[in-house]
């Protein structure tokens, strides 16, 4: 089976094609605003090295999957975004906190259009808070197609336990104003109502750029010649088809990192690691359970918006390739030359000392004139280096889990920097096409299903069980092959004061793509 | 009656810190009650804060909390107004109106819930509450320690529901009918607790808890400006002490009898490698052991903090591979005393063990 990863990062476009777990090629091209034309590019190195053409590939590509930071970047940077009309139902409850209230005045200055808060939603048990305003909504439903406003979230209390409300208001919506884009949170998160309703609010204001962001990649997958369905990488390591991934950009928010461990992962087939991914600018460092990211718990803040998102556990150190180098007294990053790196950096014929430099001078890797970085004094270079090793050693031991040694997988374009042995760690594995594990992480993704509600007079083992069952329907709708399903993360966590054994258990399963999903 | 002092908007966000650094673990996180703050200061409201001296004998006080399960307050979010109501109810119940708000519990997110209710009242709140932490249920407070009334109470939920437990045989007995009613309206409910004069405020209740818990919040957030280390910071501003610097290794969980209950170990980090932490609790953190030995336990403080930002972990929060560090404050003297022991040492809580003091 073939397929294609692409990443499309803030710097590069990185394509890889894999035949079974073979990686048959690799490449690198810069990212271009229009982000099409580099995928188009990308595409067209990644035939043609092989000396086809994409329509005459020799054999068919199955699935092409590419991840993408564009939808975090347009939120950090506060554009292409659209304004949304919030709708809040769980009156008489929360009325103090209305939506957008922990928001960032300047994001919310252009995202929030309108508010409004609407009677009904649940207990924790399922049972009715009050009743459903549906009268209420269908005015509200007026208003927003009479002020124009075209994306809509909603969020009901309590939702992810029963939804019932969020289905009943869309539908209303949908006979109101058929054209408005709706999304509902029960389909994007968990208990903890702002957090849900942030990313709710979040996803309705990019649902514009999503949809023309995913056209223009079937439009560079049209103009490449391939036909193949196209996937969008997610959070945690699995894939939507586009076309559902496009209502969702939220997903995608983290799939960057979360493609470089995965990537990882694959490439040196470990399942239990830590990932170190040294870019230009940060490093990461991740934890690999059973293949897949260790997910943080705690809140995630996208573009100064509290979250509570499935990212993974990440540290990000200042450091990288291109980490700005100064003397007296040393100090590496976070300051960093980026993508200048090959125009700044001494052995590059510039001007600025960076980590590059540095690891050239002493021999850890060879690249542009290493005879520009000769002078350098050697004290110097050591105790450069001293320094990137203790930040690296103290952001593993940070990032371990436990006390045992495990393998530690250097990645990305920067990973000469990590040296070859660090307290705690059993063995550093550098592997064969590491700098562009990003893209390989993407073209392994899988599909993922996930539960994560309140049981009531269950065992713990009933209920477990019963949310692994929910999950795999979630899975296999999504397009999951159900034969290779397997549970990844169970998590059980028993209510304080709440009667009836309540029991919170979250389970996570994942499966190949089935043939033919699309 | 001496003037109140404003609390600025600064001390509010230092009192979420602390409120929730003194809540051991339990209490619910104060996020939304300072959001709640937050908009009322924006929208020009100053809460003043009383010290217990300056009541009169004969001032009436209410005794207020949000009663419930820290889970449901992530969707039903605090709010104000029904806390006014529950202390309105008791001014009509029992005919006398209220000198100032008070919390039946600084830690976690009742900490806030006076100001909450003081900013629609307009009242001031008294610098005192009755546990100077957090603990699970209605007898484990200064009040019932000192066999004060334990009724009436007023509860209030956010649809036109009220409940007036008008009379209960023992401070139990008020928190098994209070807690019936505060699950059958969703587990979350605002209350008011038995009315307390000035006298027994000043002679009773645990003084001065809110400027602590203030406090505490400054010396976090002043170590996170000067990049100090904000635990260590805590420690030595409140007499306390750093017991255990580790990562968690294993949480497990079970709930009985309504509490949380379960137990986390700790591996040992810097000077504590290769020891090992385990820590108890019920809600709340309630015993912990180094090594197998008993360390400390309640009612000493039992705080778990973030050992990178100072930020306190409540048990719901406890995760594999946080590194944290356990930290000890000492308790109020009330708590320490025989019958204080009876209603809130370990033995009140299971543990078959004679209270030793961290401090002593």
């Amino acid at each position: 089976m073939r397929r294609i990863g692409i990443d499309v990062g803030g710097t590069n476009t990185d394509a890889v094609l894999l035949d079974g777990d073979r990686v048959l090629h690799a490449v690198k091209t810069p990212t271009t605003p229009d982000v099409t034309s580099g995928i188009v590019t990308a595409l067209r190195m990644l035939t043609d090295v092989r000396g086809e053409t994409g329509a005459g590939l020799t054999a068919p590509v199955t699935a092409i999957m590419i991840g993408t930071t564009h939808f975090t970047n347009a939120i950090v940077q506060r554009r292409d975004l659209v304004p949304v009309a919030a709708i809040r139902i769980g009156l008489p409850a929360s009325a103090s906190l209305p939506p957008f209230v922990d928001w960032p005045e300047d994001l919310a200055g252009i995202v929030r259009g309108d508010v409004f808060m609407l009677e009904g939603g649940h207990e924790y048990d399922g049972r009715p808070l009050v009743p459903f305003d549906s009268t209420g909504m269908r005015r509200v439903a007026r208003r927003i197609r009479e002020a124009g406003l075209r994306s809509v979230g909603i969020a009901s209390v309590f939702s992810p336990l029963n939804a019932a409300c969020e289905e009943e208001a869309a539908a209303i919506l949908r006979q109101e104003y058929p054209d408005a884009a709706v999304t509902l949170s029960h389909q994007l998160g968990r208990i903890g109502l702002l957090e849900r309703e942030n990313v709710t609010l979040l996803n309705a204001a990019l649902v514009d750029l999503a949809r023309r962001t995913t056209r223009a990649f079937v439009d560079a997958l049209a103009a490449s010649g391939i036909a193949a369905p196209l996937y969008l990488t997610q959070n945690d390591g699995t894939v939507m088809l586009a076309s559902v991934a496009e209502a969702f950009p939220v997903y995608s928010f983290a799939s960057g990192p979360t493609n470089s461990m995965r990537g990882a992962a694959f490439l040196s087939k470990r399942a239990d690691a830590l990932v170190i991914d040294v870019g230009g600018t940060t490093t990461d460092i991740g934890s690999l359970r059973h293949s897949f990211p260790r997910e943080a718990n705690n809140v995630v803040e996208i573009g100064g918006v509290r979250t509570l998102f499935r990212m993974p556990d990440l540290l990000s150190l200042g450091l990288g390739g291109g980490s700005v180098v100064r003397e007296q007294p040393l100090a590496i990053g976070p300051q960093s030359v980026g993508y200048r790196l090959t125009q700044q950096a001494l052995v590059f014929g510039g001007r600025e000392l960076t980590a590059t430099d540095v690891a050239v001078a002493a021999g850890l890797v060879d690249l542009g004139d290493r005879g520009r970085v000769a002078s350098l004094p050697a004290a110097l270079v050591s105790a450069a280096l001293a320094r990137i090793r203790a930040m690296i050693d103290e952001g593993v031991d940070r990032m371990k889990a436990d006390a045992s040694e495990v393998p530690l997988i250097a990645v990305g374009g920067g990973c000469f920097l990590v040296p070859d042995s660090i307290p705690g760690i059993s063995e550093v594995v550098h592997v064969e096409h590491g700098p562009v594990a990003n893209a390989v992480g993407a073209a392994i993704a899988q599909v993922s299903g996930e539960e994560d509600r309140i049981f009531q007079n269950l065992s713990r083992e009933e209920a477990i069980a019963e949310a692994r069952r929910l999950a795999e329907d979630k899975a296999v709708r999504a397009g999951a092959d159900p034969r290779t399903l397997g549970v990844v993360e169970v998590e059980d966590l028993p209510i304080a004061y709440l009667p009836g054994n309540s029991l919170r258990a979250r389970v996570r399963v994942v499966g190949d793509i089935r043939a033919h999903a699309a | 009656m001496a003037s109140p002092r404003p609390v600025s908007p600064h001390d509010i966000e230092a009192l979420a810190v602390g409120a929730w650094i003194l809540g051991t673990g339990g209490g619910g996180s104060p996020y939304c009650g300072l959001l709640n703050m937050r908009r009322l200061y924006r929208e020009g409201i100053i809460v003043s804060l009383l010290d217990p001296d300056d009541l009169a004998d004969d001032d009436a006080v209410a005794v207020v909390s949000t009663m419930g399960a820290p889970l449901v307050g992530q969707e039903r979010l605090a709010d104000p107004a029904p806390l006014e109501h529950a202390v309105r109810m008791m001014e009509r119940y029992v005919g006398r109106r209220f000198a100032a708000v008070m919390s039946v519990e600084i830690g976690g997110g009742n900490g806030l819930a006076p100001f909450l209710a003081a900013a629609g009242l307009g009242l001031p709140v008294v610098d005192a509450d009755a546990m100077g932490r957090a603990f699970p249920e209605a007898q484990m407070t200064s009040f019932a320690i000192h066999d004060l009334t334990m009724y009436p109470l007023t509860l209030a939920d956010v649809r036109d529901n009220a409940v007036i437990v008008a009379r209960a045989a023992s401070w139990k007995w008020m928190e098994r009918l209070s807690r019936k009613a505060c699950v059958e309206v969703g587990s979350v409910a605002a209350t008011c607790k038995a009315p307390r004069t000035g006298r027994e405020v000043k002679d009773y209740a645990i003084l001065r808890t809110v400027s602590k818990a203030i406090r505490l919040g400054h010396t976090v957030r002043h170590a996170h400006r000067a990049h100090e280390d904000p635990v260590r910071a805590v420690v030595a501003a409140e007499g306390g002490r750093l017991l255990f610097r580790g990562k968690i290794q294993d949480v497990a969980r079970r709930t009985t009898e309504g509490f949380l209950r379960g137990r986390a170990t700790l591996d040992g980090l810097d000077e504590d490698r290769g020891r090992t932490f385990a820590l108890a609790f019920q809600n709340e953190f309630a015993v912990g052991w180094l090594d197998g030995a008993p360390r400390v336990m309640t009612p000493d403080l039992i705080c778990v903090m973030d050992t990178l930002s100072g930020e306190a972990i409540g048990t719901e929060t406890l995760r594999y591979g946080q590194r944290v560090s356990v930290v000890a404050l000492p308790a109020p003297p009330v708590l320490l005393t025989p019958k204080g022991l009876e209603h809130v040492g370990p033995r009140a809580f299971g543990y078959d063990l004679d209270f030793v003091s961290v401090f002593t």
